[in-house]
């Protein structure tokens, strides 16, 4: 039998038509939405006049404009009147539609991406879209899921399929293991730094090789999530026993026979010996270092121990501008270290890094330390702020000097009103580093949560090892 | 969806690379339907609502522009289809550029905007074209998928023959999958009895 990759086995189960030149009509199984563009979508659907096909296969969450800072007053905590109409929308719609909702006063209320898998809804070999770019997380249980905008929203949930042009695949295998000052934030800054924030356009990634196999599934969450910051579709990582121990006993994962049926499906989920890909890159794990960006975009970075590059000795005029642009928005200078400029503001949270693990990371980093400018974390789920409470992680951040925030997306993008003022500058382990981002004005680097805590205690842009060093 | 065939319009040469979608359309503006000045906003107006009069989009002879012409990465980024669709309500039928953030590129689709794909060099002689002579135009033929302008070389560019049907009939995705009901049907039957424990629980 002809070796298929991963990638293969899953869009061939999910072929519903396919035409010669390999444009697919592709089965979708799970919808995610949140209430940022819930609205849009819904309109649109009435506007068109279409129904939606499988109401319980929508997940509606509220996650981009609930408030983080506090939530103490329910609905009443949300200043802006237009933000509360858009959470309600998705409460109440979803629910009449059906669909599963988890809203702003929810116990299990989370980022869409920390609280699919979380519940179990995210599963091996799944087609999952949803109306945000970081649905690529969702790669890390071996599901193939990507982002689409409201017209194709639409599309998947009144049809359950998508138009897909031919899957183009890559392959990106990462050899040897991380060393304990890598985390795998810096492991993908590294492999976007490498490809350039084009260089994955339109395809779908597998990542594979032992320093993946290593990963935790909240680390694979970690890689998977910022695929889409090289151009990729989608991030994939085979389903291996980690996955399967993850999902036993969550609330929407299968149950008894079915269950058994499931795991032993899953078990066949990986790219067969041979499979062939249509670009393959290797990469050093144990030459991963912990990395910051100091530009515009993710393609900006460098390891925290090295000085901004010189735009002069760019070669190719085109990242040269670039470059010369992103140092005036940023306010840098070529020769600089990251660790020499002062920072304004830390958040730690978001879809990327506001996992258990990533908080156990910053934790381990502050326990005994203060921090010198304001910081907050913004856990993932609450189920993440409730595990890390029963851990006493809450208790290491705020003696550090943190705020112990509620979940949601907050200032990663700042839809919720966390916003930066103009020219600050934030420490943050979201996943984008883009002019006006976090507020107009804004200046971002992105980093690892173990990052962040160091920077939090230094004021200034450090490593753990660096602080460490200078302690 | 509107039929879009030939565009022989004012093209806009947008001189940059990595023009991301928080900048094409910027997140405080998301949560509502999307109106002309959102579009490329903070890079258009200054923080009191003043047009950025350096900004090449508020350059007169661009006034009507139909074609958006930028460089490498354009659209990377959020799904957001705003993004897309502030392009198509501030005017513009086709944005040409060396590559796209993959979500930007079916989103403009979807809007009925033109995405064009063209090497660096061509995007590079387009620009200077469009900067030397402010205010002409290119014309778009989607049939015979060639980019020209009066004394610029015809660039060919390629597009999937599923989309440029789509185009150039003005058929949606929609209409489209709706030819294929039945085979979904059927599709949908044998795939849950493999697959049971996808069948979803209430």
């Amino acid at each position: 039998m002809q070796p298929k990759s991963l990638l293969e086995k899953i869009w061939q189960s999910h072929a519903v038509t396919q035409f010669d030149d390999g444009e697919t009509l592709l089965y979708v199984d799970r919808v995610l939405m949140h209430e940022g563009f819930w609205w849009s979508i819904i309109d649109m659907l009435r506007e068109k006049g279409l129904t939606i096909r499988r109401p319980s296969s929508l997940i509606a969450c509220a996650d981009h404009l609930v408030p983080t800072a506090s939530r103490v007053n329910g609905y009443a905590s949300i200043t802006d009147d237009r933000r509360r109409e858009l959470i309600r929308r998705l409460e109440n719609e979803g629910r009449e539609i059906g669909a599963i909702v988890l809203g702003m006063m929810d116990e299990h209320q989370g980022i869409l991406h920390v609280v699919a898998p979380e519940q179990g809804i995210t599963q091996p070999g799944m087609v999952i879209v949803g109306s945000d770019s970081h649905t690529s997380t969702h790669g890390a249980l071996g599901a193939l899921a990507f982002g689409i905008g409201t017209t194709e929203a639409v599309h998947a949930i009144s049809t359950q399929t998508l138009w897909q042009n031919p899957p183009r695949s890559m392959r990106i295998t990462v050899d040897g293991r991380l060393n304990p000052h890598a985390s795998a934030k810096d492991l993908i800054l590294t492999i976007v730094v490498r490809l350039g924030v084009g260089g994955g356009a339109g395809r779908f990634v597998e990542y594979a090789g032992p320093a993946i196999d290593a990963l935790s599934i909240d680390e694979r969450m970690t890689v998977c999530n910022m695929s889409i910051e090289m151009g990729a579709r989608a991030g994939l990582i085979a389903p291996d026993d980690k996955t399967i121990d993850y999902l036993a006993g969550r609330p929407r994962a299968p149950q008894g026979a079915d269950w058994d049926r499931a795991a032993a499906d899953w078990r066949t989920l990986y790219s067969d010996q041979g499979a062939i890909f249509d670009h393959e890159l290797t990469i050093a794990g144990d030459a991963i270092v912990p990395m910051a960006t100091w530009g515009t975009t993710l393609e900006q970075a460098i390891p925290i121990s090295q000085t901004i590059p010189d735009p002069a000795r760019e070669s190719d005029g085109i990242r040269r501008r670039a470059n010369e642009q992103a140092l005036r928005y940023m306010d840098l200078k070529p020769g600089q270290r990251l660790s020499e400029v002062a920072i304004d503001r830390i958040f730690i949270g978001s879809c990327t890094n506001g996992r258990l693990q990533d908080l156990r990371a910053a934790a381990a980093v502050l326990r005994g330390r203060k921090v010198c400018v304001p910081s907050f974390v913004s856990p993932g789920s609450r189920d993440v702020k409730r595990a890390a409470e029963a851990e006493g992680l809450d208790r290491i951040f705020i003696d550090a000097g943190f705020e112990w925030h509620d979940s949601g997306c907050s200032m990663c993008a700042g839809a919720n009103g966390d916003q930066l003022g103009p020219n600050q500058r934030c420490v943050a382990t979201s996943n984008r580093n883009f002019p006006g981002r976090q507020g107009p004005g804004s200046r971002t680097h992105i980093v690892s949560p173990e990052t962040a805590a160091a920077s939090a205690v230094a004021g200034r842009l450090v490593s753990r090892g660096q602080l460490e060093a200078s302690a | 969806m509107k039929r879009l065939t030939m565009i022989d319009a004012v093209a806009a040469p947008l001189d940059e690379s990595n023009i991301d979608t928080d900048q094409l359309a910027p997140g405080r503006f998301l949560s509502k339907p999307v109106t002309p000045d959102v579009l490329l906003h903070d890079r258009r107006f200054d923080s009191r609502g003043g047009r950025r009069q350096d900004f090449v989009l508020n350059h007169p002879a661009y006034a009507g522009a139909r074609i958006l012409v930028a460089r490498r990465n354009m659209g990377i980024g959020s799904s957001r289809e705003a993004a897309a669709n502030a392009v198509a309500i501030a005017g513009f039928a086709c944005v040409i550029a060396a590559s796209f953030g993959d979500i930007f590129y079916n989103n403009c689709l979807q809007n009925g905007i033109l995405p064009i794909v063209l090497d660096e060099a061509a995007i590079d002689d387009l620009i200077t074209f469009l900067q030397a002579n402010p205010g002409r135009h290119l014309v778009i033929d989607l049939p015979a998928q060639t980019v020209a302008g009066e004394g610029l070389l015809i660039r060919h560019f390629t597009i999937s023959p599923r989309r440029k049907r789509c185009l150039v009939e003005g058929l949606d995705d929609f209409a489209l999958t709706a030819q294929f009901g039945d085979a979904l049907a059927a599709f949908e039957a044998g795939y849950y009895k493999t697959r049971p424990w996808l069948a979803l629980r209430a």
